[in-house]
């Protein structure tokens, strides 16, 4: 098998005096989607938060590799230049910078980092419009201030527009069904779908296992307490759906 | 866009420190500190300045020493001593140069390395420069060829020699001798500035531009400039700013009178790039600027444009009197400070004529430990039927150790005025900051991003090289200020 995109091995961080992951251990192939599901509080949130960088989490313990590189010492720019993706589950408003002004001058730092030149005016208002229609956004979007006025819904089309614009490696969807009526949910979950490739990976963090019915991952993760506790095939997100989380927390508990 | 790419690239990539910190040697000659009597006649006969003229800055100086240095402005800073300033600095020269092969090739050098486009590259790039150092224009290009549609560029000593009745007639007529403290002292103590007068329908083919210099330490700066646009006559003006970097605080007070008659139209813009002081306040100028223009004549237009960046202290407030019918006044600035500055800047728009419109788009930026203030007066008097006012005031806080401030005034003698104003408050905090990190771009050039986005409607009013210049000093003054 091909060497892991992503390798987390014993992964501990905090906030302050609060210990969040108590040792995360996950290896992620490429082309493989995971699932990571768990209560509220469980880590979810802190584990994207931690692989994409960001400076409240301290990270105690352990190592991540991502393309057989020390993640942990690469600033956020770097990680995502290497082709780290964190679709967010809040996504912030750019008051006065256009949709098509930020992601230029994102995908340029990425050309940039890879020894490419930087795409002309025309090559990017190309690719804009084939990527806006893989993921159905209108191109007014372009035009428009980053999130500026934008509603949950399509805040969170917004995240898989520029997903498919930045092509990363691995990307982290964050809650990203949270706040999604069923119809945009179908349309984030055909983005995505239409994204996947066998170099690429996907993290889909999630509480439910609704959106889990359009993207089907290869595998899933149970996170409890900073810990993945379950780890099985794509039914297990129906089993949990079934029977609640209960159903192996309690067995965890015992466990630990 | 792409362009626009490849400035924040050059941005991104220029040095920290202030770029125009030196001091060129050139000889200067330099009254002793003070200031009385004896001190105006000197400076007036060392300029070989008629009689009348002489008496204008001694009844203005008996003004000035009648009033006391306005405080209401919200900056702070340790008290002025007027007697410890030399009120004088002229390059010593052994003749009038006739030709740029006549400067002195230091002062040369000093031009050159501000980037000042004096020679012959500046054909093309159709910009005029009336070069000031320290006090005295030293050089002036395009006179000839302005001189062939009748317009005047010259240096205002010059003015006052050459043309008297046109000097007699205005100066002073926008901006009083005793209109306020700073105004009153410069009239006292002018040194020089530029004078540029429009015959009527002549719109003026190339962008004038002055660069003003502070160079000798300890010397006031007290430049005087007037722009007259007879009936239908277009200008645009454009004025840089650079100062080297040095320990005492520096006082500047100009004054710039615009006066625009029937069908005229004046732009002025402004990127002010003095030194703002080091990280702690320690140094930098103190700006204290009268600017006002009059819309003399029916239909006329008079747009102040302004990107300050610089001095440790900013005390500005370009206005426009509304007097023609119809007449338009505009007021677009980015004023942006960091570290230990203070700007305390706006406009004031006074409506007389009839059909009067002004517009106002102000955009503060702050950082560091600084404090930003917007300062306007809208106001319409009670002969101004249809008079209308829009004023947008926005500010932008980086970090959480500045200020933002807003003092708007309105006053409305009109009942047929319409008077509106918006303003916002947005911050760049953590979250976009670690939202841009996350799409690869890193913070100086989110920053900049931020920043252009910002202030491109105020941008989007200079003229194209201007623009440019102006979008670098933006990125250049907040480098550091986050992260």
């Amino acid at each position: 098998m091909a060497e892991p995109i992503l390798r987390i091995r014993n992964l501990h961080a905090r906030v302050g005096e609060t210990e969040i992951l108590r040792g995360v251990n996950l290896d992620v192939y490429p082309g493989q989607v995971h699932a990571i599901m768990g209560p509220n509080g469980s880590g979810k949130s802190t584990l994207a938060a931690v692989l994409a960088g960001r400076e409240d989490y301290e990270v105690t313990e352990g190592e991540v590799l991502f393309d057989g590189k020390n993640l942990l010492e690469m600033d956020p720019e770097e990680r995502a230049r290497e082709g780290l993706f964190l679709a967010f589950q809040y996504p912030v408003e750019i008051p006065g910078v256009s949709t098509a002004t930020f992601l230029k001058t994102a995908l340029n730092e990425l050309r940039k980092h890879r020894g490419q030149e930087p795409l002309d005016a025309m090559e990017f208002m190309n690719l804009m419009r084939e990527r806006a229609a893989l993921v159905k956004i209108d191109p007014t979007f372009f035009s428009r201030s980053v999130n500026e006025g934008f509603s949950g819904g399509e805040k969170k089309r917004n995240e898989i527009f520029q997903l498919a614009m930045l092509e990363p490696r691995l990307a982290i969807l964050d809650e990203t069904d949270s706040g999604l009526d069923i119809d945009a949910l179908k349309i984030v979950a055909d983005g995505v779908n239409a994204l996947r490739s066998p170099e690429r990976a996907f993290l889909v963090i999630t509480h439910y296992q609704r959106l889990l019915n359009y993207i089907v991952p290869d595998v899933v993760h149970v996170l409890y307490r900073g810990r993945i506790i379950k780890t099985g095939p794509k039914e297990l997100a129906l089993e949990l759906e079934a029977k609640g989380y209960e159903w192996v927390t309690e067995t965890d508990e015992v466990a630990l | 866009m792409s362009e626009h790419v490849d400035i924040l690239d050059q941005l991104t990539a220029s040095d920290y420190e202030y770029k125009y910190g030196f001091e060129s040697q050139i000889e200067e000659e330099v009254v002793p500190p003070g200031l009385n009597e004896e001190t105006i006649r000197l400076i007036s006969e060392k300029k070989g300045e008629p009689e009348w003229m002489l008496q204008w800055r001694l009844q203005a100086f008996r003004y000035w020493q009648t009033m006391k240095e306005p405080h209401w402005a919200n900056v702070r800073y340790t008290p002025i001593d007027y007697q410890a300033i030399s009120y004088y600095a002229a390059p010593k020269r052994k003749a009038q140069p006739r030709s740029l092969d006549e400067v002195d090739p230091e002062l040369r050098r000093t031009f050159e390395k501000l980037g000042i486009p004096l020679h012959e590259q500046e054909v093309l790039a159709g910009v005029a420069v009336d070069a000031v150092l320290d006090s005295v224009s030293v050089a002036t290009t395009f006179r000839e060829k302005l001189q062939s549609l009748g317009i005047i560029f010259c240096s205002m000593s010059e003015a006052i020699r050459e043309y008297p009745d046109l000097v007699r007639k205005y100066l002073g007529s926008v901006v009083p001798p005793n209109d306020n403290f700073f105004a009153a002292l410069n009239s006292a103590v002018f040194s020089d500035g530029s004078f540029c007068y429009l015959p009527p329908g002549v719109r003026c083919p190339i962008e004038l531009s002055t660069y003003f210099r502070i160079n000798a330490r300890n010397t006031g700066q007290f430049e005087r400039t007037l722009i007259i646009a007879d009936e239908g006559a277009y200008v645009s003006y454009l004025e840089g700013c650079t100062a080297p970097m040095r320990d005492e605080n520096q006082l500047h007070a100009a004054v710039v009178e615009l006066v625009a008659l029937a069908g005229a139209e004046i732009k002025y813009s402004t990127v002010q790039n003095w030194y703002p002081g080091d990280r702690e306040g320690r140094g930098g100028i103190y700006n204290f600027v009268t600017k006002r223009g009059i819309c003399l004549g029916e239909s006329s237009k008079i747009s102040w444009t302004q990107v300050e960046t610089g001095s440790a202290i900013t005390w500005k407030y370009p206005s426009v009197i509304l007097k023609g019918d119809n007449s338009v006044g505009e007021f677009y600035s980015v004023a942006v400070t960091n570290h230990r500055q203070q700007a305390d800047t706006g406009t004031k728009m006074t409506h007389i004529g009839r059909n009067t419109r002004s517009r106002i788009v102000s955009k503060g930026i702050s950082a560091g430990y600084s404090q930003n203030s917007y300062r306007g007066l809208v106001r319409v008097n009670p002969g101004a039927d249809g008079a209308r006012n829009f004023s947008q005031c926005d500010s932008l806080l980086i970090g959480d150790k500045c200020g933002a401030h807003t003092f708007p005034y309105i006053e409305v003698h009109n009942p047929t005025a319409i008077v509106e104003h918006e303003a916002t408050t947005s911050k760049i905090g953590e979250d976009i900051l670690f939202y841009c990190n996350q799409r690869g771009i890193d913070t100086e050039t989110a920053v900049a991003l931020i920043i252009n986005g910002y202030a491109r409607e105020v941008l989007s009013k200079l003229p194209m090289e201007f623009a440019v210049e102006a979008q670098k000093l933006l990125a250049i003054s907040l480098e550091g200020s986050v992260g």
